[in-house]
């Protein structure tokens, strides 16, 4: 645990910042000052005050959007904000899990057992999902970091829970990911053909498809 | 201000059944269509083509009719990783040992080229058994030990100042 990582989530203990910060990280893509202000409602002097106390502390990055308009009078671009890449953990004690999942997922790779690491994927989904019982899969993925949202009748994933082994062993850990997500939907009695596979840039790499109930 | 650099990639993949056979048949029909993502992709720069009419047709090449051969040019490297990992190209990978043996050497290999330059074949092939043999540098890298177009870049100049 670094000392920095301890300062930026102490940052979050401010209720104003707190919210701040999860308008914009729940939005998926970059927020203007004032729309954050709103939703937390708070004024604009404010949120821009924290919002920036939030970059400092590399939780949020922030950018310029072009104003709509082009030419003279449409005026300065807006400061806009986005979620930081990078990631932030403490642990106390310390742990590093990624170090040693990052081991792992290499033996699996030079044992070429890719088949074997998803079938325990979804065995593990389906353990997880009997800690669950009874609750729809859109919350148990929320409450695994998932970061559910609907778009276009599917419930994509904003977040990668496993982000950086995913970029380390793409094919392995999204693989695993899909068979993890299938075994958590079989296990909660629900359909693991809706987890299925369709990546896009910066998003989780698995989306679900409509439950059969729900189109009823 | 360098002048930008664009990657060049290169991997081969070993077939477990001749091209034409009912075995690839499957793989073969899902070139137009996983082409035609990468082409589309944002920074695809050019790929190596065997016909512009026939998208089913393979690159013919001397390196051994079993290979299997992908060349193309992007503008970066978060670019290709996006094409490869977060595009429906993904579902095709991960179905790879259906149609492709496991090769316990590398099988791809990138480095950076001046933007406009597209490297023959045979300079893509030297590159590959450079790394393979010597492991990755700024010369021939993979994903998981890259390299930027800078540490490629001032190569030269530090070969220089070290004679």
């Amino acid at each position: 645990m670094s000392s920095d990582d301890l300062d930026a989530l102490a940052l979050l203990h401010d209720p104003v910042r707190r919210s701040l910060y999860d308008v914009v990280a729940g939005s998926g893509g970059d927020v203007g000052r004032g729309e954050a202000a709103e939703a937390a409602g708070v004024s604009r002097t404010l949120a821009g005050h924290h919002l920036d106390r939030l970059v400092e502390a590399g939780l949020l990055e922030s950018g310029l959007r072009r104003p709509e308009k082009k030419g003279p009078g449409s005026g300065r671009p807006a400061k806009v904000y986005r979620r930081a890449s990078g990631e932030r953990s403490v642990s106390l004690p310390p742990r590093d899990y990624t170090t040693l999942a990052s081991v792992l997922a290499g033996v699996v790779d030079l044992l070429g057992a890719e088949e074997q690491a998803e079938r325990a994927a979804r065995d593990a989904g389906a353990r997880m999902a009997g800690r669950h019982r009874g609750e729809p899969v859109e919350r148990v993925l929320s409450e695994r970091g998932y970061e559910p949202y609907e778009e276009d009748g599917l419930l994509r994933l904003r977040n990668c829970p496993f982000h950086v082994l995913a970029k380390e062993q793409p094919l392995l850990v999204c693989s695993v990911n899909l068979a993890l997500c299938q075994g958590l939907l079989e296990g909660l009695g629900d359909d693991p053909g809706r987890a299925r596979l369709d990546p896009r840039p910066g998003e989780c790499c698995v989306a679900l498809a409509a439950s059969k109930t729900n189109e009823d | 201000m360098l002048s930008d650099m664009h990657l060049a990639q290169l991997n081969i993949a070993h077939m477990r059944a001749p091209v034409d056979s009912p075995e690839l048949a499957e793989f073969i029909a899902l070139l137009e269509p996983v082409n035609a993502i990468a082409d589309a992709a944002p920074g695809f720069v050019w790929r190596l083509k065997e016909s512009e009419t026939d998208p089913t047709a393979t690159v013919v090449h001397d390196y051994g009719d079993h290979l299997l051969v992908n060349f193309s040019v992007w503008e970066s490297l978060d670019a290709l990783w996006d094409y490869v990992y977060r595009s429906a190209h993904l579902g095709v990978l991960r179905r790879r040992r259906e149609w492709f043996l496991r090769v316990a050497e590398p099988y791809t290999v990138m480095w950076w080229i001046p933007e406009g330059h597209i490297p023959p074949l045979a300079e893509g092939m030297r590159r590959l058994e450079r790394l393979k043999a010597e492991g990755p540098s700024p010369e021939a890298f993979t994903f998981k030990d890259s390299y930027s177009s800078s540490e490629a870049a001032s190569l030269p100049a530090a070969a220089e100042a070290r004679k």
